[in-house]
């Protein structure tokens, strides 16, 4: 019976808030004179399997990022710069894949760890500041994206090359490309190679938060700072260790595309990615399994915005007030069922105390 | 029965004395920067470095960030962070392209308030109502509102002459002011180019010549803010809210009301700066038009220590280097090196001079660094003025955050009852 509640009340919160976003988001389109049936038509209809392969694709891109955004907030830190480490990663990683130093797929590795150390390189400016000045890393992480976003845009100018519609560093030479692979027959369109580091990220994060010394410090300091420092966390080496490895797995957010697809980095690389990746984890509550299928949800969203526009005529804008929406319905039901259950057990402890207290009495 | 003895009138309490020698040694220092920057023009040729255009520019695009900042302050000092100001800027900018265009300029504004306020709404819920982090629901906000608008742009817009799926028909201007007979003189003076004389006439020419009606609106809101926060009883209360709920919730402050009313004020103002954008900088709304303004609102009040005087220098710091960046003028950029670089060495001699020997060396080598710069190059990119805001912001934090106080219950979440 507990366990029942239990259950009942953790996905509680997740239901009513899709529940919510989907009848605001209705709502709206009705408003607006759009067709809501046709909405909601284009948004049940199973994925074919082309889509699927969109929505596999999309999925690892976010779960990479929701995974950058949940190291920080683990802890209590609130690395809103997964956006800026993702570009600056990005674009690391194009140049060296670029200059193609080393041969072949070496290189590829090269340019992997490249962007890896650049992403936690810029994410480490924020814990320093924190550790050694006391700057809040979500201001810091804020002006770090606008630098970072002016910063890419310059040095691509610098060292990219002109295509003459746009500007992109060099293109990456066809034996550093890392191909896809088919799940589907008679499927052209291909899951792309690297999204399996989304998974290797994932696990590598469950193993790090759960099953190491680091992760239950990691967890003790958020939960309760002060008694993670009395019982020897030393506080500071864990900011500065968590904004790194953050920043470490935003790198990795445009490898997939990078090396998959796009071949350069450009103007045209998609932005926003940071951001997402914050409401990702928020919706999968920074849980290795639930922020999987948070970026599932998300995926399957973005995927059916492109069809949205063709099916049924609607802005595929509205995808981003859906999902928007979701992570603000979500967080505040989580908040109203963690007060409800903190009432529930203050009256069970209260009955306890008067029964043994009548107990006690007869005695 | 004996009477307090008489409190002498002569001498100001010392709060008032420490605010008028601030305004004073603020005062020095505009003075100072001014001659060095009138200076620097003689010395670099660089015209457009303070030329009436640029200042007017600059106020132009300072007002939108000066209104975002104010909303940050109002929220802040009641202890919610606001960093959905972005996304409250993007409804704004809707709110005035739709009702501009339908019903004219005076209801566009309001309706560019309305739906800053609306934004302000929804995080006053989030926050305060269910006590979501404000990080949390700032970004949702930020998630929703471009959606929202893009979205709404298209429905709304589409089909109206002059109007697009990206973007709403011109909302009209509000008037504007012009004292044609002081301008005339003013751009007759400016343009000898004397030593700080033209600069001085630069300076009256931006404010004499087409002078948006709702620049003075906003900079008389953050004078009222700057009394209604600090001089009335309502900005006492507010602001203990933000220093210490609890102790305000014991003395009888509803601590829930003032934070929502703190946090509606911030909608509107961000709703306010949106309408701005979309009313007097440019010709109605725009996807994509708020693009950080909101960050740099936000950058602008830390800059200035969560106070309106200091948050309204950083406003027309940022939106100076703003302007000079759009318009593409690399020698005024490249001047500007020049002067902060002296201004890095005044800064260094006065930490010497105060016994601050370690610091005074770090800001002689920016100093120099930025000298370096100077007679090194012969043009800087566009994107460094970019980012000025931001790595000025961020080296206020970090080399002078002894200074900084930000209020002390600032971020966190209050319930109800707390005080006990």
């Amino acid at each position: 019976m507990e366990l029942v509640r239990r259950i009942g009340l953790g996905l509680a919160a997740p239901a009513l808030a899709f529940v919510i976003a989907a009848v605001l988001s209705t709502v709206l389109l009705v408003s607006t004179g759009a067709d809501a049936g046709k909405f909601w038509d284009t948004m049940l209809t199973a994925p074919e399997d082309r889509n699927l392969v969109n929505i596999i694709n999309g999925a690892a891109v976010l779960y990479l990022s929701g995974i950058a955004a949940a190291i920080g907030f683990r802890m209590g830190l609130f690395n809103i710069g997964v956006e800026g480490q993702y570009r600056i990663g990005s674009f690391a990683a194009a140049v060296v894949a670029g200059e193609a130093w080393l041969p072949g797929k070496a290189n590829t590795l090269l340019a992997i760890l490249a962007a890896m150390a650049a992403g936690a390189l810029w994410a480490g400016i924020a814990g320093l500041l924190r550790v050694t000045r006391g700057v809040s890393e979500v201001i810091a992480t804020i002006m770090l994206n606008a630098v970072a976003g002016l910063l890419v845009g310059y040095l691509v100018k610098k060292v990219g090359v002109s295509t003459g519609v746009s500007t992109n560093t060099k293109p990456i030479p066809e034996d550093g490309w890392v191909g896809g692979f088919q799940i589907f027959s008679g499927v052209t369109a291909e899951v792309r190679g690297l999204a399996l580091l989304a998974p290797i990220a994932g696990i590598a994060f469950y193993i790090l938060v759960n099953r190491t010394t680091f992760g239950f410090n990691l967890r003790a300091t958020g939960q309760n700072q002060s008694a993670a420092v009395a019982s020897g966390v030393d506080v500071k080496r864990m900011v500065v260790i968590s904004m790194l490895l953050s920043g470490l797995v935003a790198g990795l957010i445009g490898m997939p595309t990078l090396f998959g697809d796009a071949h350069n980095y450009g103007s045209s690389f998609q932005i926003g990615l940071g951001f997402t990746g914050i409401a990702v984890a928020l919706l999968g509550r920074n849980n290795p399994v639930g922020i999987a299928f948070a970026a599932l949800i998300f995926a399957f969203l973005d995927d059916r915005s492109g069809l949205l526009n063709i099916l049924a005529g609607i802005s595929p804008e509205i995808i981003a007030v859906t999902q928007g929406l979701i992570v603000l319905a979500v967080v505040i039901a989580y908040e109203i069922v963690r007060r409800y259950r903190v009432n529930l057990e203050q009256a069970a402890v209260a009955r306890q105390i008067v029964e043994s207290t009548h107990e006690e009495a007869r005695a | 029965m004996t009477l307090a003895p008489p409190i002498p009138l002569a001498a100001p309490p010392p709060a008032e004395e420490a605010r008028r020698e601030r305004l004073l040694r603020g005062l020095l220092w505009f003075v100072g920067a001014f001659v060095l920057v009138s200076l620097v023009r003689v010395v670099t040729g660089a015209i457009d470095v303070d030329s009436s255009g640029a200042l007017r520019g600059s106020l132009v695009a300072a007002v939108p960030i000066a209104l975002a900042g104010l909303g940050g302050l109002w929220s802040e000092r009641a202890g919610v962070v606001n960093i959905g100001l972005e996304g409250m800027l993007v409804m704004g900018a809707l709110g005035a392209g739709y009702f501009g265009y339908h019903y004219g300029v005076v209801v566009g504004v309001l309706g560019g308030i309305l739906l800053g306020l609306l934004g302000g709404a929804v995080h006053a819920l989030a926050t305060v109502v269910f006590g979501v982090d404000h990080i949390v629901s700032g970004v949702a906000i930020n998630i929703i509102a471009p959606g929202l608008a893009a979205f709404l742009a298209k429905a709304l817009f589409s089909d109206i002459p002059g109007g697009g799926p990206t973007q709403s028909p011109p909302p009209g201007h509000p008037p504007t002011l012009t004292i044609g007979p002081v301008a005339d003189w003013a751009a007759e003076l400016e343009a000898k180019h004397w030593f700080v004389i033209s600069d001085l006439s630069a300076m009256l020419g931006a404010l004499v010549r087409e002078l948006s009606s709702l620049t003075i609106v906003a900079l008389l809101l953050i004078v009222a803010t700057a009394w209604v926060l600090w001089r009335t009883s309502l900005g006492l209360r507010l602001r203990s809210v933000g220093e210490s709920p609890s102790a305000a919730e014991s003395l009888g402050v509803n601590v829930y009301r003032y934070k929502i009313i703190a946090v509606l004020v911030s909608g509107s103002l961000a709703g306010l700066g949106g309408a701005y954008l979309a009313m007097v900088s440019s010709q109605g709304y725009q996807n994509g038009m708020v693009n950080g303004i909101g960050y740099i609102g936000l950058a602008a009040m830390i800059f200035g220590n969560w106070r309106p005087a200091g948050m309204l220098v950083g406003a027309a710091l940022f939106g100076y280097t703003r302007t000079l960046q759009l318009r593409g003028g690399t020698d005024s950029l490249h001047a500007l090196l020049l002067v902060i670089a002296v201004l890095l060495v005044v800064v260094a001699l006065r930490q010497l001079l105060t016994g601050q020997r370690r610091r005074a060396i770090v800001t002689t080598v920016f100093g120099a660094a930025f000298l370096a710069w100077f007679l090194t190059t012969d043009s800087v990119d566009a994107a460094f003025t970019g980012m000025a805001p931001f790595l000025a912001t961020l080296f206020v934090l970090a080399f002078a955050s002894q200074k900084l106080r930000m209020p002390a219950a600032d971020g966190q979440i209050y319930r109800k009852g707390s005080a006990g």
